[in-house]
């Protein structure tokens, strides 16, 4: 079997999961239940295949089930290609997240290079309309997805940026000190633009004569102040020098790749994403999503493992079974979930589909 | 209860601190003092004593020496035109044990960090530009972490040193000796491959 799967799944002391073990075929899998049953959790766990801090964006400590807080961990037998890995990764209480990949030590970053995991959850339906934050992390999410040591180069710029921010603020004059901490900038932030253009340009390629039932979102960066974005080095480091007195007065950089906004048009109503009707901003993210998964089946050779928070809402019943029918063409390894099974009818036997209910606090799955 | 006598658990709790040492291997360490009075008590007490009574910073290098001048500065037969700059002592210890470098050394205490409020006075940086203009310098090798902050720090001091006339140097990164490939990181297979030479 060849693609990107996860082939058995275990979460211990995770959230609401005291114990949850599933074992998968590679089909999409339909997770449907009350509220609160844990079904975004099952999610969560899944999301921690690939480096950084999940969907949830939480703390390794607040993952842990309470009252117990006896630390957590996820293990996953994953098919990657034509590999089986063995994935762990866990923390115990107050540490940070460990990983190991077929039983050996290994950092977050290895996870990149055998796993590509993208989501889409309720808190992005308002992704349009709401500050230039989320949309960058959406940006550099799906980045990371192409070029998984994309994380590391964000997290080597922000570094530098609080430094600099740091002198700023203490209102501290050394023109040599600036110059240091504003080449690394001018450095990183030159690789982050160059790696977020390329993703921006892949999923637009694959949009491009895709026979797809989602609209065509047009993507495109754009600097906060009306400026063309600064993407090679000597730009971003004549910018920051030039900028410095006004940043001096602000306390605080305002030039760079941390201040760049993601903006998608409707392409088919010329209209931008911000001010479609929010069943089509979501069918917009769709498209983004689904586009980012052809990409990459492409690019890394399968599509990604796509979780899908609560998919069906704001979806009508023809866009949820075109969704569907994508995501098996895709051969994509989709977790969805749903407050019922009715809403994953139109999947049939395409998908396997798990009951998620909660007793007394603990999570209980069960295969429907 | 303690386990031993108070003045005993004092000692315990203090090597307990040191780097290497948890609270397990300094009692270990405490007790095998003990037994070995003669040995290695007394002579270790002594050496302690007289390196707290004489142990200073070298006022030109910031090594730690016996004497205002370190071994090395006062030394006649180190090349003066050439400085070394580490971060540490301990950089300054790696460097003589590989007894390859005959030059003078610059510890910085450091790297800059403006989160940690430390800045180039506490890295005395500007007493590293005095020492090249009136020493005369004509080579600066930073030998520096390969980290944001070391990084930072390097191009730092390059910019503080030009128009010295000394050429700034910095340590070449790559493939370890004795390393093979396939142990390498890909940052450091990628700076190897950008610091190719020929052959």
């Amino acid at each position: 079997m060849s693609g990107l799967s996860v082939a058995a799944l275990t979460l211990s002391h995770f959230r609401s999961h005291k114990m949850a073990e599933m074992a998968l075929d590679g089909r999409p899998v339909a997770l449907f239940g009350p509220n609160g049953a844990g079904k975004t959790n099952l999610l969560e766990g899944v999301s921690l295949l690939s480096p950084g801090r999940g969907l949830r964006r939480a703390a390794a400590d607040e993952i842990a089930r309470k009252p117990e807080a006896l630390g957590w961990k996820v293990s996953a037998e994953l098919q990657s290609l034509c590999q089986i890995h063995e994935v762990e990764t866990w923390a115990e209480p107050g540490a940070s997240r460990s990983v190991t990949v077929d039983g050996k030590t290994a950092p977050q970053l290895a996870l990149g290079r055998i796993a590509r995991v993208v989501w889409l959850i309720p808190a992005m339906d308002r992704l349009w309309i709401e500050g230039a934050e989320g949309r960058r992390r959406f940006l550099d999410r799906m980045t990371l997805s192409f070029e998984p040591r994309h994380g590391e180069v964000v997290l080597a710029y922000d570094k530098a940026m609080r430094e600099r921010n740091r002198l700023l603020k203490d209102q501290v004059q050394d023109p040599g000190w600036y110059d240091a901490l504003e080449g690394r900038m001018a450095s990183f932030g030159a690789q982050i633009m160059a790696n977020r253009q390329m993703a921006v340009s892949r999923v637009a390629m694959a949009q491009d004569g895709a026979e797809t039932s989602f609209p065509k979102a047009d993507q495109e960066l754009i600097d906060p102040d009306g400026n063309a974005p600064l993407d090679t080095e000597p730009d971003l480091r004549a910018a920051l020098q030039a900028g410095r007195s006004t940043d001096l007065r602000a306390g605080r950089t305002l030039q760079g790749p941390h201040r760049i906004d993601l903006h998608a048009l409707f392409a088919a109503k010329g209209i931008p994403a911000k001010q479609c009707s929010t069943g089509e901003q979501k069918a917009l993210l769709l498209s983004l999503i689904l586009s980012n998964a052809r990409a990459l089946a492409q690019d890394f050779g399968a599509p990604p493992l796509l979780l899908l928070d609560e998919v069906a809402a704001h979806l009508d019943a023809d866009r949820r079974a075109a969704l569907y029918d994508e995501i098996c063409a895709l051969k994509a390894q989709a977790w969805m979930t749903g407050t019922g099974a009715d809403l994953f009818a139109d999947l049939g036997d395409r998908a396997q589909t798990f009951e998620v209910t909660d007793d007394q606090g603990t999570s209980e799955i069960r295969a429907h | 209860m303690p386990e031993a006598p108070s003045q005993i658990e004092v000692l315990i709790a203090l090597m307990a601190k040191l780097p290497g040492l948890g609270p397990r291997s300094a009692r270990r360490a405490v007790l095998q003092l003990i037994k070995k009075r003669s040995l290695l008590l007394i002579p270790l007490a002594d050496a302690i004593q007289t390196v707290a009574e004489t142990a200073r910073e070298c006022v030109n290098c910031g090594n730690i020496g016996t004497t205002d001048l370190c071994e090395i500065c006062t030394s006649t037969k180190r090349d003066r035109s050439q400085i070394c700059v580490v971060e540490d002592v301990a950089d300054l210890w790696a460097m003589e044990r590989a007894d390859v470098f005959k030059g003078l050394y610059h510890v910085l205490g450091g790297t800059l960090s403006a989160l940690d409020a430390i800045g180039p006075d506490e890295l005395r940086i500007p007493r590293l530009a005095e020492r090249v203009k009136t020493d005369q310098v004509s080579e600066v090798i930073l030998a520096l972490s390969a980290t944001i902050d070391g990084q930072t720090t390097a191009h730092y001091i390059a910019d503080a040193l030009e128009g010295t006339g000394a050429v700034v140097t910095s340590l070449a990164q790559g493939v370890p000796i004795g390393g093979e490939l396939d142990y390498l990181d890909d940052g450091t297979i990628t700076a190897a491959l950008r610091a190719r030479k020929a052959l």
